[in-house]
């Protein structure tokens, strides 16, 4: 049956139109991705392709792998013990997960911001400037900090206490600072898990405004379980949701990956549309 | 809508008293045991404190021992002094890089099969008596060649280094995660997360747990037996010598019939005790300390 489907949400948006997707450059390109905690599943047979200077928000409901997805990209999950991997997610052609890949030089040009702000114990400068020195950006580190800070809009409110501790900021400065640290040793892209779930609307607003400004400079994955934050700040959206297997097994898998405004306005599969619609989960 | 019946069974106060009785016969309990604890410390203290009072004295750290003296010339238990300090020093110096090195092995790198065993393997060398290490030292490198200090620090650092890494493995666990991922988030390697990050937000409880470790070696006597104690009298801090301590000029000191050396060794006993309780105390404050440091406060 094919009705024509009503535009199942009002989408109020700071995104530019999208170039047509033909001549965007992919960055990742993710084919058949399994990732598995010891032997059960957490996301199955994932199939899709990230685009360069986009910002590509990945959805879905809690424990549907959204952040083991994410993770995947800059072999995060090397560090959880039991996890492995099958199909492949190459990055610029590579496959980022193949044995003579090193996971520090992945991580290198792929940078991650957290759920939970995790400032280093050390100064709000040296929470910037330490990634930099102990990579060997040592030259003009000053003014690097001061321009990571300003992309991330904290500067204003740090300039004159910078030797005071990270942690004494409030949760929303501390994770722009968080956003300055991964933005000061200029990734490539810039995977954000959940970074707004722990912070007030008003914070939420300065880091959504961040990412839609520095979004030329990188290329944005961002999990979030709120829908109207991939609304406003993702060009591309990608729908995950939990399937059920046999024996009771349960992993999540992409249901639909589409522009953000087709997703949220005209969603091709019905678990997408009942989702943004709030139907479900 | 139901209403809650104040008069049944549930609310009624017969067994309160009952219960306040036995609330009260536990709680003295309780406060009984926390009181024989700490009467048994007042007592060892005071009567350690009281045997050796009249020995205790400048000269009883400034002065060399003389044997066989019949004359009231003062002296003292420099030697032993002297040689503790050399002894748990270099003890300590061997036991804390290979616990640390232990530790951050076990904790941030092992698998967990290997963290497991080796865990287990330290808590079986954490409970081997003083006296198997003593004598295990001696067949090892003593015997043959003869005692010296550094020996009795061998002996020493084999009985703290399982202590040294269980406390800095429990605090290298109390590191959150997010702390290393942001490192490693960054594209920083392991080894330097590790260094830069990780070590110095545990190295709060690595020197109580060290601290902790030295007050508990301090007091060894059987491993120092072994390797330690053919000593002369005179003062020296050569640890390729044989050196006095304090435990063992205690243990020797015990057995003379001169009642004058008895004293001597209640007071070496409670310089001991003092310096134990200064040492637990100083761990106390450095982990408070640390604790607020890494608050951001």
């Amino acid at each position: 049956m094919s009705t024509t489907i009503e535009p199942v949400m009002r989408v109020e948006t700071r995104r530019q139109p999208m170039p047509p997707r033909e001549r965007l450059e992919a960055i990742f390109h993710v084919e058949n991705l399994d990732a598995i905690y010891g032997r059960k599943a957490a996301v199955k047979g994932v199939t899709m392709e990230i685009y360069r200077n986009l910002v590509t928000a990945i959805i879905g409901p809690s424990g549907c792998g959204k952040s083991t997805y994410i993770r995947c990209f800059n072999r995060m999950n090397d560090l959880i013990p039991g996890f492995t991997q099958t199909g492949t997610v190459r990055y610029h052609g590579q496959d980022i997960c193949s044995a003579n890949i090193d996971p520090v030089a992945v991580r290198r040009n792929i940078g991650m911001v957290f759920q939970r702000p995790n400032p280093f114990p050390k100064s709000i400068y040296d929470n910037v400037a330490w990634g930099c020195r102990v990579l060997g950006m040592k030259h003009e580190l000053d003014e690097r900090v001061e321009r990571a800070l300003t992309q991330a809009a904290l500067w204003d409110e740090v300039k004159d206490r910078l030797k005071a501790s990270g942690l004494s900021l409030s949760g929303g400065q501390q994770q722009r600072l968080c956003i300055a640290r991964a933005i000061a040793v200029e990734p490539d892209v810039v995977l954000m898990d959940e970074p707004a779930s722990a912070l007030d609307p008003i914070a939420t607003q300065a880091i959504e405004q961040l990412m839609h400004e520095l979004k030329g400079e990188y290329t944005f994955v961002i999990v979030t379980h709120n829908m109207q934050q991939a609304a406003r700040v993702a060009d591309m959206t990608a729908f995950f949701s939990i399937s059920h297997g046999g024996e009771g097994e349960r992993y999540g898998e992409l249901i639909e990956y589409d522009a953000t405004e087709k997703i949220f306005t005209a969603p091709s599969d019905k678990r997408t549309e009942d989702y943004v619609t709030g139907r479900f989960g | 809508m139901s209403t809650h019946d104040l008069s049944g069974p549930g609310l009624r106060l017969d067994r309160l008293p009952r219960r306040r009785r036995v609330n009260h016969v536990m709680e003295g309990f309780a406060w009984l045991a926390a009181a024989i604890a700490i009467a048994i410390l007042g007592i060892v203290v005071w009567s350690v404190a009281s045997k050796g009072w009249s020995e205790l004295n400048l000269d009883l750290v400034t002065k060399s021992p003389i044997p066989f003296s019949l004359t009231n010339a003062p002296q003292g238990l420099a030697n032993a002094f002297a040689g503790t300090i050399v002894i748990v020093g270099l003890a300590t110096l061997m036991a804390l890089p290979v616990g640390i090195l232990v530790a951050v092995y076990l904790n941030e790198f092992a698998p967990p099969a290997i963290r497991n065993g080796v865990g287990l393997v330290l808590d079986v060398l954490a409970g081997v008596p003083a006296i198997v290490v003593g004598i295990f030292v001696f067949v090892l490198l003593v015997s043959g060649s003869g005692q010296s200090g550094i020996k009795g620090a061998f002996a020493l650092a084999i009985l703290m280094l399982p202590f040294v890494a269980r406390a800095t493995i429990e605090v290298l666990v109390l590191v959150p995660n997010s702390l290393r991922e942001a490192s490693l988030g960054l594209g920083v390697p392991q080894w330097r997360t590790t260094l830069s990050i990780v070590l110095p937000r545990a190295i709060g409880g690595i020197v109580t747990g060290t601290v902790l470790a030295v007050a508990r070696v301090a007091g060894e006597t059987a491993p120092l037996l072994f390797t330690s104690s053919v000593v002369g009298t005179q003062t020296h801090w050569d640890p390729s010598q044989a050196l006095q301590t304090i435990p063992v000029a205690i243990f020797e000191l015990s057995e003379s019939a001169d009642p004058k050396d008895h004293a001597r060794a209640w007071a070496a006993g409670f310089i001991l005790l003092v310096f134990i309780l200064f040492a637990s105390l100083t761990a106390r404050w450095l982990a408070t300390r640390n604790a607020r440091k890494i608050a951001g406060r």
